[in-house]
């Protein structure tokens, strides 16, 4: 018999960093859909439920107003939030050798070879190594929460950061732009929060900062 | 700030920020602690609006022009928006029509309509952009604030320029944004006398600025150091609101 022993290792500020980037985007969705509920893009609204902002009956009697206000406050205050943890994450991720040593390289061919494994439910789960299916959907996380930054300032501010609107095609398109990248963060969420309850060594390790696992292997 | 039942703002008091029921939606949906009426909760976000007003005026650049159109993008009818429905909305009699003026003021002589169409006049082609969402491109035409505050002598090194109107709304601009070139007092849409419904016989036009921030059916301008707030301000949205 062989022993291996696989760890995962989770520096505090990662964990800070990704804790209270998740914060923050329950708040920025929360609030985002409260306020995508007052004039909605397409033909639904998100249940009140799952939205920040109160309770609208509450809100109408109190202030004439759905909660609107409410959510607009939140979802200007958690931009702080997620912009601060943001960065605390680029700039660790980069200057740490996270990105690099954790996250890359990431090509096709991995790619496929590691998403047809998963799909067919062959594909092994090695604490602290990531397959490249994963890294590919935390750069997709990378690449959604900048365009939601993006977006979210070009709706902002359509005046002070014109050219940055314009590159979305303007208000509307910014709009259509910032509601797509929040649809692939929760698709990314939904999928994130189904793998750990399928790993929850993993909650353990971003919440401790460390775990452990032995495998023991048969003889060879 | 759709059309909602104008009987529940005669309940409303003034100065109201960020109360009903902060409940905390999907985050007490996960962690099932309820943060509703929390003080602290609203008092940090009030906190963190005043923040995004200074944080706001600082981007603000006073020479940047929101982007203009093509006259053919232009909408007319336009969109009829306020807390009640457009058939409740003022009729202002031109013959008793008068424009008051006060506080930080040189010349306080109240202006007819006359006198106000007399006035030059600018048009600018610019998007307007509801807090809620929706957004439309309109053509206006009117007279600079800035010329007008210059006329009548106005302390223009003062902090806010304030403006009551005739349904009971109240709005308030930072000097500056008073100041930019496509800030107008407007009297006309698409070539046309205002409508009664958008504000008769004028509206504050700023391309800068969220739609709640155009007041219309204007009764008094006034200057001032203090911050008059607004309608929808007092009701917990963002003061600056700028674009």
């Amino acid at each position: 018999m062989s022993v291996t022993v696989h760890e995962q290792h989770h520096p505090w500020p990662l964990r800070i960093a990704h804790w209270t980037q998740a914060l923050a985007i329950l708040i920025m969705i929360g609030s985002g859909w409260r306020i995508y509920n007052s004039v909605p893009i397409f033909p639904f609204r998100f249940p009140e439920t799952f939205t920040l902002g109160g309770t609208i009956k509450h809100t109408l009697s109190h202030s004439n107003d759905p909660g609107v206000a409410n959510a607009i406050a939140w979802h200007f205050a958690g931009m702080w939030l997620l912009g601060a943890a943001f960065l605390l994450y680029l700039l660790y991720g980069l200057l740490s050798g996270h990105f690099r040593r954790d996250l890359l390289p990431v090509g096709p061919k991995s790619f496929v070879r590691d998403f047809v494994a998963a799909a067919t439910f062959r594909l092994p789960h090695t604490l602290g190594v990531y397959n490249a299916v994963q890294r590919a959907f935390y750069w997709g996380v990378v690449l959604s929460v900048t365009m939601m930054i993006a977006s979210g300032l070009a709706i902002w501010k359509p005046v002070q950061f014109g050219w940055l609107t314009a590159l979305f095609g303007g208000f509307q398109g910014a709009r259509l732009v910032h509601f797509l990248f929040m649809s692939a963060l929760v698709g990314f969420l939904v999928v994130h929060l189904a793998l750990v309850a399928l790993v929850p060594k993993t909650l353990v390790s971003m919440i401790t900062g460390h775990v452990r696992e032995t495998m023991q292997a048969p003889a060879e | 700030m759709t059309d909602f039942d104008p009987a529940l703002r005669t309940a409303l008091a003034k100065r109201q920020l960020l109360r009903g029921g902060l409940s905390l939606g999907a985050l007490t949906f996960l962690t099932g602690c309820d943060v509703s009426d929390n003080e602290a909760v609203q008092r940090a976000l009030h906190a963190i609006s005043r923040w995004n007003d200074r944080v706001q005026a600082a981007l603000f650049n006073p020479n940047r022009l929101a982007p203009e159109f093509d006259d053919r993008l232009a909408h007319y009818p336009f969109r009829y928006n306020a807390w009640y429905p457009e058939e409740k909305s003022p009729k202002l009699d031109v013959s008793t029509y008068r424009l008051a003026l006060g506080g930080k003021i040189a010349n306080k002589t109240p202006w007819t309509v006359e006198e106000l169409h007399d006035l030059p006049q600018v048009t600018q082609i610019t998007r307007h952009v509801c807090v809620e969402g929706w957004s439309m491109i309109g053509m206006w035409s009117g007279t600079p604030l800035r010329t007008f505050l210059e006329r009548v002598g106005a302390d223009t090194s003062r902090r806010y320029v304030g403006f009551e109107c005739a349904d009971g709304y109240y709005e308030s601009l930072d000097m500056p944004s008073a100041l930019h070139p496509q800030t107008l007092m407007a009297f006309q849409l698409a070539n046309r006398p205002l409508p009664p419904r958008h504000g008769f016989p004028f509206k504050i036009r700023v391309a800068t600025k969220l739609g709640f921030k155009n007041p219309k059916w204007i009764t008094a301008i006034y200057v001032t150091d203090r911050n008059p707030s607004g309608f929808w301000p007092d009701r917990g949205y963002n003061w600056f609101s700028g674009s």
